[in-house]
């Protein structure tokens, strides 16, 4: 068992193959995609493999501690932030393989003209406990 | 109300549900039923045979289960019948549950989840937390992995090799809820053993204990994990290691060695040595040896060069890592170990640094960090 995490990028993938942003998109496109997506998770709880999946807001900002006493420091939205992360799900499989097939199936959600966006998604592994037998 | 009580019993009913004919799922549904039934009118009138009453209620609800079923699809033979007369009377019948859940046709992770739930008895919601997973997913995992063996006819023993797989990973593998997965591992495996006569199960069951033994010494407060040659031995748990030792002695006496012996008794060689300095490091290269022979484990070719390096030294052990792939999990670690007892002490931190980098659990993540700014630290010259 191993957990992982499915990134979706606003920016900072590689392009995508149907690469039109969504407000491009007719609404029944963008139902169409939405539709996927609770599927997708729907059938992955079905399986059991499905931990925690969340969209992001585009807007953010960059917090810091600024000392003893002092509210911290806000500072952004940076409007040129390279790498803007989207969302992400959490998923919980047997091994890398099943989670590069789900990534898979998660990147052919349908786009404009209903055709897979063929989207980048990282795959990210989780840390994992420390496992009892070492030597 | 005696939850450790029921937990032990579960399996047992379950057992004699489907031995009586039900289907797995169904009857698994029954028991849990019961037990529910169980918690709520036990505290004001304990049964006198536990698991007599067990049986009957999970008996009665899985009836009314499949009479309201049939009902439904108007297929009343099914009930009407008595139940199928079981396989050999003689077999254990829990001994046949082990097999199920352990059943190659389920994942691994199906085959813990389900293990933990029939066998173990524990909840949906227990084991869900021990795997850092919301209940429902848990669920889910489970009653299909109920549904995957629900045909599968338990007339013929299985392979002891797959439940010993899944034990394995109970006690390896997991992350803690309020249920700790090593003992509910130690205390399935130690019931296996009771219920099969194979010297895997003894070697399982040893390696279990004498690595649970070390528990109390394997982490500082702070949560650091403390590497064997700096714990304190004092902390392990003597009562876990004399049982672990006696239990492998006898397996081992069957003369049938397999890896869990082998794996156990490197462990014994460890528990037995009072300092780390006394360990007898030559054996443990044997029994090694005795491991690539049975499994051709390339992680066990890695910990082969590591007890190379300690029984005849650094370079020796750096030599028979060299042979290695560099890719397998934990070269960088152990390479960076072995420099650092050869003294050369920049390569080593270096190596740490970069084994950290590679590192896929925390605490050894952590750990690696750690050995890295220790050598770097050092004064200069």
């Amino acid at each position: 068992m191993a957990k992982y995490l499915l990134l979706k990028h606003y920016r900072g993938a590689p392009a995508a193959v149907n690469d039109i942003p969504m407000d491009r998109w007719t609404p029944e496109e963008i139902s169409a995609h939405i539709r996927y997506m609770n599927e997708f998770a729907a059938r992955l709880e079905e399986t059991g493999e499905f931990v925690d999946g969340q969209a992001l807001a585009p807007e953010g900002a960059w917090v810091r501690y600024d000392g003893e006493g002092r509210p911290p420091v806000t500072d952004g939205p940076f409007a040129e932030t390279k790498d803007l992360i989207a969302g992400w799900m959490v998923i919980d499989v047997d091994g890398y393989d099943r989670a590069v097939e789900l990534a898979g199936e998660l990147s052919a959600a349908p786009g404009a003209g209903g055709r897979p966006i063929h989207e980048w998604l990282e795959v990210r592994p989780f840390l994992t406990a420390h496992p009892t037998v070492t030597e | 109300m005696d939850e450790v009580l029921l937990r032990r019993l579960t399996p047992g009913v379950l057992a004699v549900l489907v031995r009586r004919g039900a289907d797995f799922a169904a009857a698994e549904d029954a028991v849990q039923d019961a037990l529910v039934e169980a918690v709520r009118s036990w505290p004001d009138d304990p049964p006198r045979d536990p698991r007599g009453w067990l049986v009957t209620v999970a008996w009665r609800k899985f009836l009314d289960r499949a009479r309201s079923d049939t009902a439904r699809r108007r297929r009343e033979h099914l009930v009407e019948e008595e139940p199928a007369p079981g396989p050999a009377p003689a077999a254990d019948d829990t001994l046949q549950l082990y097999f199920l859940c352990a059943h190659p046709s389920l994942s691994p992770s199906s085959a813990v989840a389900l293990t933990l739930r029939a066998v173990g008895g524990l909840t949906t919601r227990q084991i869900a937390a021990a795997y850092l997973v919301p209940e429902a997913t848990m669920a889910q995992r489970i009653s299909r992995a109920k549904r995957t063996v629900s045909g599968v006819r338990l007339d013929r023993p299985g392979d002891v090799a797959t439940v010993l797989r899944v034990l394995y990973l109970v006690f390896n593998e997991g992350y803690s809820g309020d249920v700790d997965l090593a003992a509910e591992a130690i205390r399935l495996t130690r019931h296996l053993a009771a219920a099969v006569d194979h010297p895997e199960v003894a070697g399982l069951l040893a390696l279990m204990l004498l690595h649970h033994a070390r528990r109390p010494a394997r982490t500082a407060p702070d949560g650091s994990l403390v590497p064997l040659a700096e714990q304190d031995r004092s902390r392990w748990d003597t009562g876990a290691i004399a049982e672990g030792v006696a239990v492998l002695q006898a397996a081992l006496a069957r003369d049938r060695l397999g890896e869990f012996q082998a794996q156990a008794a490197v462990a014994a060689l460890h528990a037995d040595a009072p300092t780390a300095g006394e360990t007898d490091w030559p054996q443990i290269v044997e029994w090694y040896d005795e491991l690539v022979r049975l499994t051709g484990s390339p992680v066990v070719r890695l910990n082969r060069a590591v007890a190379v390096g300690e029984a005849d030294g650094p370079r020796a052990g750096l030599a028979a890592l060299a042979e290695l792939d560099p890719a397998l999990p934990r070269h960088t670690a152990a390479a960076a170990y072995l420099h650092e007892r050869d003294g050369d002490l920049a390569k080593a931190a270096r190596l740490y640094a970069e084994a950290a980098h590679k590192a896929s659990d925390l605490a050894e993540r952590d750990h690696l960090t750690r050995r890295a700014a220790r050598l770097n630290a050092r004064p200069r010259r």
